[in-house]
């Protein structure tokens, strides 16, 4: 089809699907999970941060383009260990996650939880858990207590390539699209399971279908466009909303580091990495359309940088500086204490 | 002999079984290619192939009903469960499936099958990665279950899990896979139900599996150098079945028994063998069974919590010097 050519020659790419403003936002949001993120995985090269650490970095763009279409008044959000993200999306306190993080007393859970494990019902974030596929039925309980409650929310249920192949995720589809329950299961595909990458996992590759089954409709989603998300987010949670039962969104996404911190990453060459943050990296994306549509300038993104370095700084300054938690936490909330 | 780690045993065990015995296969997450989490399984893969070591979904069901279905026709699958707080995701499999087929089937269908879990804490992985759970197992009949604490124990011990006619849970202590010690070259084969007197004493005896066993040793060697009291240390080694002969005997010599367990209290192994005492050897005793154990939490994923919570070579050297004041 002929059309008139409306950007000048060799100047503007089109017009985003986003405003000035949300691009900014996004931006924003984006870069501080990742410097949040960087700075956990220094911490934790220093010793002060123990045991698990998945971090979420090359991700941002799914969990930040799925918050701007939620309505986080009402909406709430259930995830894997890889929370630290979800936990800064949704609202929660840089300070509180990363003493968590390095296992102090002003963490999220007090030093119990650790990396994989913090919560805020304030926030309607519900975990936060190590069991891989734990988070969809219990995604799918947040959704039944919406219904029940008819609050208007919708429950955002994050899970894995890996995790999509256990067996409670499709017991949980079949519940949700026979109950209409509102929820969209985000699947967070960044093509590994630990060191199996998805093709040595599943029988079937396009693991957004599998709700196909249910009747549950699945859409892929270019999971590095956070714009692109955020779209999808919109349009489904709003089907969902309304009632017509779960949809699935399928991320295409890519985590940058190993799976935890100790992961030596043999099962993928440097090559792969290297391509996916030089040509999809979705902070550069922003950053470029941001530039090339002057809906900012080198020097209030400079400003930005400054901003959140500032905040992850103060974040891992209080985090190391908070108590260890007193021994006798070992005995509280195990049970509701008389 | 040759010094290995407590990792590296487990691999020489598969390998020694699957070098022996083509019928034993080997499946599990991330166990082949990528040489296991912990790389207790480095170079299995390379050495047998991806028909007998076989890199599955996350899916434990799956793994461990399809090592159940392939014993039922005589091989002997060895599975993995990554970290032992899994099971609770496939525990149907074990608890009523595994363990019940011999019985329900009057004999007819034997269950050569191990299972081998990473198990325990004292790496700050928390609540749900952390977890002790021998006593999950131990508690259901038709299982057998062992737990090692050194490496020639991991390779003898799991060859005789492999080829030993019933399910065996096997549970390697996660703390420990970096622990040397020396292992017997050539083939190497420990007999099930057995327990080990680690260390002699007549003052008292201390009964301890996995992690504690190295801890109760420690304790014992302080009790001695420093207050000039003799410990014995029993390391358990096989929960199902439990060597009740040498957990007596030892036991008679002084009248006198502690145990050390990482599990929550309630329901521990160390319960049973007090009891057992009790029953067995009342007019032996000089006084009351004292147990050691992680308090009846779930565990923090916070270092100084944790340390506070399992059993410290602090903590068994002071109870046990009290306890014989
Ligand atoms: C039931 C269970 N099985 C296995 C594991 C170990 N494990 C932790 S994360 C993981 C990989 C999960 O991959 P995926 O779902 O793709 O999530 P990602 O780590 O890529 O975010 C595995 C196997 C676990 N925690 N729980
Ligand atoms: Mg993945």
């Amino acid at each position: 089809m002929a059309t008139t050519a409306k950007t000048k020659p060799g100047k503007r790419a089109a017009k985003p699907k986003a405003t000035a403003e949300e691009l900014n936002h996004f931006y924003r949001e984006m870069l501080m999970i990742r410097r949040f993120e960087e700075k956990a995985g220094q911490l934790y090269g220093m010793g002060l941060i123990q045991g698990f650490c998945h971090l979420y970095i090359g991700q941002e763009a799914v969990i930040v383009g799925m918050q701007a279409a939620a309505d986080t008044e009402k909406d709430s959000v259930v995830t894997s260990y890889r929370d630290h993200g979800h936990m800064l999306a949704c609202g929660m306190d840089p300070k509180g996650v990363m003493a968590e993080l390095t296992g102090r007393a002003s963490g999220y859970s007090r030093g119990k939880g650790g990396s994989m494990h913090m919560f805020s019902r304030e926030k309607r974030f519900f975990g936060g858990h190590g069991i891989v596929a734990a988070q969809v039925p219990i995604g799918t309980g947040l959704a039944f207590a919406h219904r029940y409650k008819e609050d208007g929310g919708v429950c955002m249920t994050y899970y894995g390539d890996g995790a999509a192949n256990q067996g409670q995720v499709f017991e949980s589809f079949n519940m949700a699209a026979l109950w209409k329950l509102p929820v969209v299961y985000v699947l967070e595909n960044n093509r590994y399971g630990m060191g199996t990458s998805v093709a040595r996992a599943a029988a079937n590759q396009e693991l957004y279908k599998r709700g196909t089954a249910f009747g549950i409709p699945g859409e892929e989603v270019d999971g590095m466009d956070v714009v692109a998300v955020r779209d999808a987010a919109k349009k489904a949670l709003d089907s969902v909303r309304s009632g017509k039962g779960p949809q699935i969104l399928g991320m295409l996404t890519y985590r940058y580091r190993g799976h935890s911190m100790s992961d030596p990453a043999k099962y993928r060459t440097r090559e792969e990495v290297s391509k996916v943050r030089a040509e999809q990296d979705p902070i550069d994306r922003v950053r470029n359309m941001l530039m090339e549509h002057d809906y900012a300038t080198e020097d209030q993104l400079k400003k930005v940088d400054a901003e959140i370095k500032a905040i992850v700084t103060e974040a891992a300054e209080f985090a190391q500086q908070s108590p260890e938690p007193d021994p006798s936490e070992l005995y509280t909330d195990i049970l509701i204490e008389t | 002999m040759a010094e290995l780690t407590y990792r590296e045993a487990v691999a020489e065990a598969i390998a020694q079984e699957m070098e022996r015995d083509e019928n034993v296969v080997f499946l599990g997450e991330d166990i082949g290619k990528a040489g296991g989490v912990f790389k207790a399984t480095v170079g299995l893969f390379d050495k047998f192939g991806p028909e007998r070591v076989r890199d599955t979904p996350i899916a434990e069901q799956a793994i461990l009903g399809a090592a159940m279905g392939a014993a039922m026709t005589g091989l002997r699958p060895v599975a993995e469960i990554m970290f032992s707080d899994f099971f609770a995701v496939c525990w149907d499999i074990v608890a009523n499936q595994i363990a019940k087929t011999r019985y329900m089937t009057d004999g007819q269908v034997t269950m050569p099958l191990v299972i081998r879990t990473a198990n325990g804490g004292g790496v700050r992985f928390g609540a749900q990665h952390s977890q002790a759970v021998e006593n999950w197992a131990m508690m259901i009949p038709g299982l057998k279950v062992i737990a090692p604490s050194s490496p020639a124990d991991v390779k003898g011990l799991l060859a005789a899990s492999i080829r030993d006619e019933d399910p065996v849970i096997f549970f390697e202590q996660k703390s420990l896979y970096a622990e040397k010690g020396e292992v017997p070259d050539g083939e190497h084969i420990e007999e099930l139900g057995t327990a080990k007197v680690v260390r002699p004493g007549d003052d008292a005896v201390i009964y301890a599996l996995a992690a504690m066993v190295p801890r109760a040793v420690k304790a014992a060697e302080r009790l001695q150098a420093e207050d000039g009291i003799n410990v014995s240390v029993v390391d358990v080694r096989s929960l199902v079945p439990l060597d009740t002969q040498t957990i007596f005997d030892e036991f008679r010599k002084s009248g006198r028994a502690f145990t050390v367990e990482e599990n929550p209290r309630l329901c521990g192994w160390g319960a049973e063998i007090s009891s057992l005492i009790t029953e067995e050897c009342f007019w032996d005793m000089d006084l009351p069974v004292t147990r050691i154990t992680t308090p009846h939490i779930p565990l923090p994923a916070s270092d100084n919590l944790e340390d506070a919570a399992l059993p410290s070579v602090d903590r068994i050297y002071n109870t046990v010097r009290e306890g014989l004041d």
